[in-house]
Formats: structure tokens, C-alpha cells, sequence
């Protein structure tokens, strides 16, 4: 598996020679407008990590937990995954730490331990993504993204309880 | 998110913790963006000699025939759709750091055609929501993660991660395309 980005990279660069590209005056080229890009997102990613870092300092994170843990129960799911479930959108960092802990607690053979490598691996940093790639451009008006965003990630909470249930 | 942050931590009385978390954020922001940072500049510089050798235009081949679909209002030999290919290309072998830099040129490449600046078109939400959810064929961190904990089967649960996979993508794909059909009648 380890090979296929060094690969990719010099099939890339040996095409380049191969077609006569000047590579490394386009690489040239290329990085200095990913310089220009990143430095279109410190703004925003700045502000999106202290916000997500003040509410799960706050115990924000934890009081939403505590409302939709006993719905959880109401409805046979799991309710040791609703806190990583609910963290997974916001922050990519902070849901793979509670995914260790369920692995050093229940162990990632159980149905605990399947379903949250399941929704680890089928869902993204929704609120990350959604505030990245439209900050980069200064879109602030995002329509329809991020409540289809969310819709996603709940599908793949349900789907991949229901998946490793059935099974 | 701030506001409601403040709120809680008035509630759960972590004021103390919350002052400490702001400094915190802005030092893992940082730490975030240097992480970026390399990835960024080697990434755009490889794509740009896959872009003129060629390279790019034959991967964009392809996969047109399904992307067309997704994004009926770009030009398939534009700029935009081709950084399109090559960030779900990187998407599906899983190599997220470079996707990114790919995404934020097709970002880019939209904006331009874009005739209200500060709201999303049709294909932008289209694009960002394919990259809320997840589209990596072979899940490797959570398969590592899991062997490292000692589980016995690291990688048995990629085919349920496929699937979940696949119906999350569908179900943000079909939404966000029939909204925006929706809008279109209008």
C-alpha cells in the first residue's frame, strides 16, 4: 500500500520528462500558487480550531452528549459511540481519540469497538471541509452544504450500526 | 459555536479551562497549518507538471463519463473539472493531503465562474458535500489503529465501511443534486 503515492509521484514526474515539460519550473509554478492558496485559509482554519477547542473545553460536547444519550437508548443504539459520533464532524483529532479509548476499553473486536472503526472510516470532518474550501474563496453563504453534510455523517452513524449488527 | 461554548462553560463552570483552550486552539491551528503547509506546496507543484505533461486530461477522461453528471454546469475540459478528478482521484487512494490542495484549486477554478461571490453555486455544494463524506476506498489509519490495539482481524470491517461509505455518498449526492434541480425550476 506504502508504494502507491511514491509511484504515483514519479509516474507523474517521469510523464513530465517523457512529453519534455520543463518539471521543475512547473512544479515552481504550481507551488507557489498551493503557497498562495494556504495562505487564503489561516484565517478561517485559525478561527474554526479555537472555536472547536472552546466548546469541547467548555463541556459543550458533553452537555449535548448527555441529551442524546438516553435517546440513543430509546432507539437500541449503542451508547458509548454517541460522543464520537457527535465529535466526528467537528473534529478529526478529537474522534480518533475517543475511538482509542472505545478500542482500549470494549477492544476493536467488539460490536462496540466494529461499529465506531466502521463510522470512523465512512465519515469525514464535515464542519472542517465545509468552512475550508468555502473560506479559501470567501463564499459565506453555503446554501445547501452543510445540512446534506450532516445528513451524510447521521446515514453513516445508522448505517454502520445497523451494518455490524446484522451481521 | 463561540457563544454556545461560553454559555456551557458558564453553566459547567470550566471558565478556567475555556481561557486556556482559546490559547490552545490558536497554537493547534498553527500547528494544523505547518502540517499543511508542505503538503500544500509539493502537491500543487506535482499536480502542475501532471496538468502540462498531459497527465491530468487523460485521468479527466476517464472519469468524465461519471462526473459529468454531478457538475452539468462546468466545462469538462476546464480547469475547475479537471482539479475535480484529481481530488477525487487522491480522495479514493486515500491520500487526504493531497486531496486538499486539489479541492482548493477546484474552489478556485468555480469562484471564477461563480456570478454571486459570496454564495455557493450549484456545482460548489455539489463538490464540498462529496468531501464531507468520506470516499476512501481502503480505510489504512483506522485498519493500523485497529491491529495496534490488538485487534485480530485489523481490516475485517472494510467491506461494511465501503457500504456505509457508498450510502453516505449517495445519500449527500442525491440531495444536494435534487436541491439544487429544485432551485433550477424556480
Amino acid at each position: 500500500m506504502e508504494i502507491i503515492v511514491p509511484a504515483g509521484v514519479a509516474i507523474i514526474v517521469a510523464y513530465g520528462l517523457f512529453k519534455r515539460v520543463k518539471v521543475f519550473d512547473a512544479f515552481i509554478e504550481g507551488a507557489i500558487e498551493g503557497l498562495h492558496a494556504l495562505y487564503m485559509i489561516i484565517p478561517t482554519i485559525t478561527g474554526l480550531v479555537v472555536a472547536v477547542e472552546m466548546l469541547q473545553q467548555s463541556g459543550g460536547i458533553d452537555m449535548v452528549c448527555s441529551f442524546a444519550e438516553p435517546l440513543a437508548d430509546i432507539f437500541g443504539f449503542p451508547k458509548e459511540i454517541v460522543p464520537m459520533a457527535i465529535l466526528r464532524p467537528v473534529s478529526g483529532s478529537g474522534a480518533t481519540a475517543l475511538l482509542t479509548n472505545i478500542y482500549e476499553n470494549y477492544g476493536p473486536d467488539s460490536i462496540v469497538g466494529q461499529i465506531a472503526s466502521v463510522l470512523a472510516g465512512s465519515t469525514e470532518t464535515t464542519f472542517y471541509a465545509v468552512t475550508m474550501y468555502y473560506g479559501s474563496i470567501g463564499v459565506t453563504k453555503t446554501r445547501h452544504t452543510l445540512p446534506v453534510g450532516l445528513l451524510a455523517d447521521t446515514t453513516a452513524f445508522i448505517m454502520s450500526i445497523i451494518l455490524i449488527k446484522a451481521i | 459555536m463561540i457563544v454556545f461554548s461560553v454559555i456551557c462553560a458558564i453553566f459547567t463552570s470550566n471558565t478556567e479551562q475555556l481561557s486556556s483552550g482559546i490559547l490552545n486552539g490558536a497554537e493547534k491551528a498553527v500547528q494544523l497549518l505547518i502540517k499543511l503547509f508542505g503538503a500544500m506546496v509539493f502537491w500543487s507543484g506535482i499536480m502542475k507538471v501532471a496538468e502540462k505533461s498531459g497527465l491530468t486530461a487523460k485521468l479527466v477522461k476517464l472519469l468524465s463519463p461519471f462526473l459529468k453528471h454531478l457538475f452539468p454546469d462546468l466545462d469538462k475540459d476546464g480547469e475547475a473539472f479537471q482539479s475535480i478528478c484529481m481530488n477525487i482521484s487522491a480522495n479514493l487512494i486515500g491520500v487526504g493531503n493531497a486531496a486538499t490542495p486539489f479541492g482548493l484549486k477546484a474552489m478556485r477554478e468555480m469562484q471564477k465562474q461563480n456570478l454571486k461571490k459570496d454564495t455557493a453555486s450549484d456545482s460548489m455544494v455539489v463538490f464540498v458535500v462529496m468531501n464531507t463524506a468520506s470516499m476512501q476506498l481502503i480505510p489504512t489509519t483506522i485498519g493500523y489503529l485497529r491491529q495496534s490495539y490488538g485487534s485480530s482481524e485489523p481490516f475485517a470491517i472494510i467491506p461494511q465501511v465501503m457500504a456505509v461509505s457508498a450510502c453516505a455518498l449517495c445519500v449527500a449526492l442525491v440531495f444536494s443534486l435534487t436541491i439544487n434541480r429544485c432551485k433550477k425550476w424556480k
